[in-house]
C-alpha cells in the first residue's frame, strides 16, 4: 500500500467504521438469526439451525398476503408515479408564466407532515356515521358507490394505498425531473427546431435520452422505496395490518418482532432476508437493463 | 440566392423587475448578402450579431423589419421552411447519438413527398460526411471526437439537407489556436465547394478578415460598415471600425487640424498635410504600418523596445498624445532603428492615417496629395 492510498483509507475510516457497526454487522446478525430455529430473546438460546424459519415464513398466509400487497404496490406505483412526474415536469418546463407557483404547489406534499396527509386522506376516503367521505360524494354524482375504501373490499383499500403512495412520492420525482429537464442545454432544442423536428420527436429522441440517467435513478430508488413501504399502510389502515389484509413485507417483519403476534425474531429475520434478496435482485435487473439501454444507445427506428 | 435584411429590428423586454425600457439588440439593420458568398458578421460580444443570425434562421422573430431569401419574404416562416442549416457555437451534437445518427437526424424529419428511404438517408449522410472528411468516424459518439471533428460533424449535419443558407455561430471559438487556423481554411473550402450562401458570426476580426468575401461590422445592434475586408480595412467609415479591424490595432492620437495641417496634441510641428479637413480637434488613427522611420520625421516618440519578428520589426514606443499606453509601429526589418537611441522619429504614410470627428467619431476624409509612399 503506498502513501496516498493509505491516506485515502484513513479518510474513509470513520464512515467505514460507522457503516460496519450499524449496517454490515446487523445484516450479518440478521442472517445468522434467520438460521437459528426457535431463538428466544430472554434466554438467548435456540434449539437448532436450518431452513425452518424460511419454510415457516414462506408458508405463512399473512406473509404471502404481504408479499402480494407489496408487489402490487411496487408494480402500480413506480411506473405510474414516474410517468406522471415526467408528464408534469415536462409540462412545467414548457410553461413560462406561473411556473414557480406551480413548482411550489407540486412540491408542497414533500414538506407536509405525514399525519396531516393521512388526515386529508381520511377526509377524502373515510366512511363515518356522518359522511361517506369526499370521494364517495363525487362517486355518487356518477351514480356509483358508496365504497368503503378504508374497511371495505381489498381492491378498494389497495387503490387508496397506491393513490397515497403515488401522491407522496411524486413531489420528489417532479423536483428531480424538473432539474434534469432544466439542465438540458437549450441549444439541442434550437438545433432540433432548425431541422424542423416535431415536438413529440424532440421529446422522445432528445429530451428523454438526455434525462435517462435521472429516470433510471428514480425508478431504482422508487422500487426500493416501494418495497420498503410500511408507514403509509399504517397511517391509512392502523396497526393491525394483517387483519385488514393490507400488510406489507416490512410490516410483517415488524409484526413478527413487536406486534401482537410478535416475539419471533427468527421469523422476522428470515422475512427480512427474503425482502433483501428480492430488492437486490430487482435492483440488479434494473441496473443491467439501464446499462444496456445507455450503452446500446437509442437506435434509429 | 442572396439574403436581404431590411430594417431588421429586435427588441427584448426589460430583464427583471424595476428596470424599465426594452433592450434593443438589433436596430434597423439592413444589408444584402450576395449569392454564394461567405460573409462574416463581425462585432464585439453583445453587439447583436448572434441575434441577427437567430432571426435569419428563424429561431427569433424580429420586432420589425423583413428578411428576404432571394425574392421570397421569409420573415414569418418557421425555420424548417426556410432551408437553413445552422452550426451552433457549442456544436449541439446530440451526445447519445452516433455521428451517423446525428447527421441523418434532420433527414428523418422530412415528411410527405420529401420523405426519404433509409438507404437514401444513409447515402446522403455518408456523402456529406465525405465532404467534411469524417467518413471514418460515423459510428463514434460525439464525446469520442476532438473539437475539430465535432465541428465537422456539426457542419455535416447542417449541410445534409442541402440548405439554401448555411449559418455558423462563432464556429471557431471553441477550438485551440492551431486548429482554428486549419478549420477556418476548411470552412472556406467547404463553402467554395458547395457554393452555399454562408453567414458566420465572429468577434475575431482576424478570423473574419481572413476567410470572408464580405464583412459586416456591427456595434450595439447597429450596422457600422460593410464591404470587402480589404476595402473596410483601408477605408474605415468611423473610429470604431478603424479600431476594431487590424492586429496590432490602430494607434489613436489626440490631435487637431489647423489650416489643412494635422497637429498632434502637445506638439508644435505639423505631422501631415490634410487638405479639405475643417479646423478643429480630431482623433487621428495611424495604422502600425503607417509609420516610416525617418531621422527628420515630424513624429517624435520615446522608444520602449524593439521586437524583431523576422519579416518585420515591431517598434514599441510612447507618445503623450496617444490614447493607448504604447504605440506599435510595424516596419520592414531592413529599416533597423537604433535601439539605443531614446527617441525615434517617424514620418507618416498619408493613406494609413485616418481622421475622425471628435463628437460623432465619423471619418473625416482628406485628399491624398502627391505621390504615395
Amino acid at each position: 500500500m503506498d502513501r496516498s492510498s493509505r491516506k485515502a483509507w484513513l479518510y474513509l475510516l470513520p464512515a467505514a467504521a460507522l457503516l460496519a457497526v450499524f449496517l454490515v454487522y446487523p445484516v450479518i446478525d440478521v442472517l445468522i438469526y434467520s438460521f437459528e430455529e426457535g431463538f428466544n430473546f430472554a434466554s438467548q438460546s435456540y434449539w437448532g439451525t436450518g431452513w425452518y424459519n424460511y419454510s415457516y415464513v414462506l408458508h405463512d398466509p399473512y406473509f404471502l398476503q404481504a408479499v402480494q400487497n407489496t408487489f402490487v404496490l411496487v408494480i402500480i406505483t413506480v411506473p405510474v408515479s414516474t410517468g406522471l412526474a415526467l408528464a408534469i415536469s415536462a409540462a412545467l418546463a414548457s410553461i413560462r408564466p406561473l411556473r414557480n407557483l406551480y413548482q411550489t404547489i407540486y412540491f408542497l406534499p414533500y414538506v407536509t407532515n405525514t399525519l396531516a396527509v393521512g388526515l386529508v386522506f381520511m377526509v377524502l376516503f373515510q366512511k363515518t356515521e356522518y359522511t361517506d367521505g369526499l370521494v364517495n360524494l363525487m362517486l355518487r354524482w356518477f351514480g356509483a358507490g358508496p365504497i368503503d375504501f378504508i374497511n371495505g373490499p381489498h381492491w378498494a383499500k389497495m387503490f387508496v394505498l397506491c393513490f397515497y403512495t403515488i401522491w407522496v412520492v411524486m413531489p420528489f420525482k417532479i423536483l428531480v425531473l424538473t432539474g434534469a429537464l432544466a439542465s438540458v442545454n437549450p441549444d439541442y432544442y434550437k438545433a432540433a427546431r432548425v431541422d424542423g423536428t416535431s415536438r413529440t420527436r424532440i421529446f422522445f429522441r432528445i429530451t428523454l435520452p438526455m434525462i435517462a440517467p435521472m429516470l433510471v435513478y428514480l425508478v431504482i430508488t422508487g422500487f426500493i422505496g416501494a418495497f420498503k413501504a410500511y408507514s403509509d399502510a399504517v397511517a391509512l389502515f392502523g396497526t393491525d395490518l394483517n387483519a385488514a389484509g393490507m400488510n406489507t413485507i416490512v410490516g410483517y417483519v415488524y409484526d413478527m418482532l413487536y406486534g401482537d403476534s410478535g416475539g419471533y425474531p427468527s421469523y422476522a429475520s428470515a422475512a427480512a432476508i427474503i425482502l433483501f434478496v428480492i430488492v437486490l435482485t430487482i435492483t440488479c435487473i434494473n441496473l443491467l437493463i439501464s446499462r444496456r439501454v445507455s450503452e446500446g444507445g437509442v437506435h434509429i427506428q | 440566392m442572396n439574403i436581404k435584411l431590411v430594417g431588421l429590428t429586435k427588441r427584448f423586454p426589460a430583464r427583471g423587475k424595476g428596470t424599465s425600457g426594452e433592450v434593443t439588440a438589433v436596430d434597423s439593420l439592413s444589408f444584402t448578402v450576395p449569392d454564394g458568398k461567405l460573409v462574416g458578421l463581425l462585432g464585439p460580444s453583445g453587439c447583436g450579431k448572434s441575434t441577427t443570425l437567430n432571426m435569419i434562421c428563424g429561431l427569433e422573430t424580429p420586432t420589425a423589419g423583413q428578411i428576404f431569401f432571394g425574392e421570397e419574404d421569409v420573415t414569418a416562416a418557421p425555420p424548417e421552411l426556410r432551408g437553413v442549416g445552422m452550426v451552433f457555437q457549442n456544436y449541439a451534437l446530440y451526445p447519445h447519438l452516433t455521428v451517423l445518427q446525428n447527421i441523418t437526424f434532420p433527414l428523418e424529419n422530412l415528411k410527405g413527398d420529401k420523405k426519404l428511404s433509409k438507404a437514401e438517408m444513409r447515402r446522403r449522410a455518408v456523402e456529406t460526411a465525405r465532404l467534411v472528411q469524417i467518413e471514418d468516424l460515423l459510428d463514434r459518439k460525439p464525446r469520442e471526437l476532438s473539437g475539430g471533428q465535432q465541428q465537422r460533424v456539426a457542419i455535416a449535419r447542417a449541410l445534409v439537407k442541402t440548405p439554401r443558407v448555411l449559418l455558423l455561430d462563432e464556429p471557431l471559438s471553441n477550438l485551440d489556436a492551431r486548429l482554428r487556423l486549419q478549420t477556418r481554411e476548411e470552412i472556406c473550402k467547404i463553402q467554395r465547394a458547395t457554393g452555399i450562401t454562408t453567414i458566420f458570426v465572429t468577434h475575431d476580426q482576424e478570423e473574419a478578415m481572413s476567410i470572408s468575401d464580405h464583412i459586416v461590422v456591427m456595434k450595439n445592434g447597429v450596422l457600422m460598415q460593410q464591404g470587402e475586408p480589404q476595402q473596410v480595412y483601408d477605408d474605415p467609415a468611423n473610429l470604431f471600425v478603424a479600431k476594431f479591424l487590424g492586429t496590432p490595432p490602430i494607434n489613436v492620437f489626440d490631435a487637431a487640424v489647423k489650416g489643412g495641417k494635422l497637429y498632434l496634441k502637445g506638439a508644435d510641428a505639423p505631422v501631415l498635410d490634410v487638405p479639405g479637413v475643417p479646423d478643429g480637434p480630431v482623433w487621428a488613427g495611424i495604422r502600425p504600418e503607417g509609420f516610416v522611420p525617418d531621422g527628420t520625421g515630424p513624429v517624435a516618440c520615446a522608444l520602449s523596445r524593439v521586437e524583431v519578428l523576422g519579416r518585420d520589426v515591431s517598434i514599441v514606443c510612447t507618445h503623450p498624445a496617444c490614447q493607448a499606453d504604447t504605440i506599435r509601429a510595424i516596419i520592414p526589418s531592413r529599416n533597423l532603428v537604433n535601439a539605443a537611441d531614446p527617441t525615434v522619429h517617424f514620418a507618416l504614410k498619408p493613406d494609413k492615417v485616418f481622421l475622425f470627428d471628435k463628437a460623432d467619431e465619423r471619418r473625416l476624409p482628406f485628399a491624398l496629395s502627391g505621390a504615395r509612399r
